[in-house]
């Protein structure tokens, strides 16, 4: 039996923490962008889209990640797709996050007062135009904070990605504990892999809000 | 797409999955009285409590709030074995919930406090009351109340990360589902349900939360 230094132990789940920051940055990105245009549907003047855009938020704030991850993984295969790992959980994380980041900025979105659409309005703006020169701009200011805390959830939300079978810090940590007998220690080290991931932008959102949101307080 | 869904292969199940639900019924029950209490009480230790409680419970706080559940959960159900502490798999849910919500809803509660007024604590001072009976019948309940919408969201939010407690066999809602599909071969059926499970005892479980605050708090308070 081959034995495994602690050091072993750091460096291999150093090595797969890469895949962890990998996948978030694609649910951030992936997420941003189409959280976006839900966004827009959301709080777009068509009963439909918005309809529509309720029930994407509702559905996958309302339904565990875990789930949404099996449906991709199986539905896909059905409809022909030979589905990755990595795919899966890059589709899933992102479609997820989108749903998160589009009820934060709508939350920004409505912290601007009605006057700011009514006199871009009165300059004869279309929608587009008013969201893109008027609104978006001031709420951009506010959702900074709460989109830099998001990503904590989503760096926190790739390790059940591991649960499908895509190799990310967790997954190397399960394998490494069947090697080692040690759980312990092996969970014990990724904890503090994603502590030191997470906290540093936990801190940031709160400096973030404290410095940008400052004169909204009392 | 030729695919032809076949539901009644997952209904065949019923049992298995009413089981599910009974168990994450269980989980979240437990899961939220005691996140709650740990909640309030490292709340109250960050906010009024000793000063050498503050450290090691914001050290609490953090860890649990920048590391995934998965993690947590696996370091409690396989991690602890190691200190001599062995947990059914149940206990080792409940606990991993409890710890979890704990720290997320010590956040929401110190924040209703921190919004309370000071004039509520001399004024419940001036009444000869000690500081621990002016948090008690004074400060908590307007604090909860206030936050009562945030701490119901983080309820049904841990609710809904409990379904990972099937990956230490706990045979919960996603447990169900993940055996249905393994005896009929719908995985894809069998996931859809449980999803729409989950779905349905969310949207339940956000009800009751406001019905529970609507009878404990009145209207919500400003």
């Amino acid at each position: 039996m081959m034995s495994f230094s602690l050091w072993d132990i750091v460096s291999a789940l150093l090595l797969t923490a890469r895949w962890t920051v990998v996948l978030s940055l694609v649910a951030f990105v992936g997420g941003g962008v189409l959280g976006l245009l839900v966004l827009m549907a959301r709080t777009s003047r068509l009963a439909g889209l918005r309809r529509a855009a309720w029930v994407y938020i509702e559905l996958f704030q309302g339904t565990p990640l875990l789930m949404q991850l099996f449906l991709a993984f199986f539905g896909l295969s059905l409809v022909g797709v030979e589905v990755p790992a990595w795919l899966a959980a890059g589709a899933t994380l992102t479609l997820w996050s989108a749903a998160f980041l589009s009820e934060i900025w709508r939350g920004c979105v409505e912290a601007i007062p009605r006057g700011q659409w009514e006199s871009s309005a009165s300059l004869a703006m279309g929608y587009v135009q008013q969201m893109r020169h008027v609104v978006l701009p001031q709420a951009a200011r506010i959702a900074v904070a709460p989109t830099v805390g998001f990503a904590v959830q989503i760096v926190k939300g790739t390790a059940v990605t591991s649960i499908i079978g895509f190799t990310e810090l967790s997954k190397a940590a399960t394998i490494i504990t069947n090697a080692t007998f040690n759980p312990f220690v092996v969970y014990g080290i990724a904890a503090l892999i994603y502590f030191a991931l997470c906290w540093p932008l936990s801190r940031l959102s709160l400096r973030l809000e404290r410095k940008l949101n400052a004169p909204h307080r009392a | 797409m030729a695919y032809k869904f076949d539901f009644g292969a997952v209904f065949d199940y019923t049992p298995v999955l009413l089981k599910g639900i009974v168990v994450t019924t269980e989980l979240i029950v437990f899961g939220a009285l005691a996140g709650i209490a740990v909640g309030i009480a490292c709340a109250w230790a960050r906010t009024q409590g000793p000063r050498a409680l503050r450290v090691p419970v914001t050290a609490y706080v953090e860890l649990i709030r920048n590391t995934p559940f998965l993690i947590q959960l696996f370091f409690i159900f396989f991690g602890l074995p190691a200190l001599g502490m062995s947990l059914t798999e149940m206990q080792a849910a409940c606990l991993a919930m409890a710890l979890n919500l704990g720290a997320y809803s010590c956040e929401i509660i110190r924040a209703g406090i921190v919004a309370t007024h000071r004039g509520q604590f001399e004024a419940g001072a001036s009444l000869a009351m000690s500081r621990i009976q002016v948090f008690r019948h004074v400060i908590l309940k307007p604090a909860l109340a206030r936050i009562w919408p945030a701490l119901s969201s983080q309820i049904v939010i841990v609710m809904l990360g409990s379904a990972v407690c099937s990956q230490i066999s706990v045979e919960d809602v996603s447990f169900a589902a993940a055996y249905i599909q393994s005896r009929n071969f719908r995985a894809f059926e069998s996931y859809i349900v449980a999803t729409l499970t989950y779905l349905a005892l969310a949207l339940i479980l956000r009800q009751l939360l406001r019905m529970l605050g609507r009878h404990w708090f009145g209207r919500p308070a400003r």
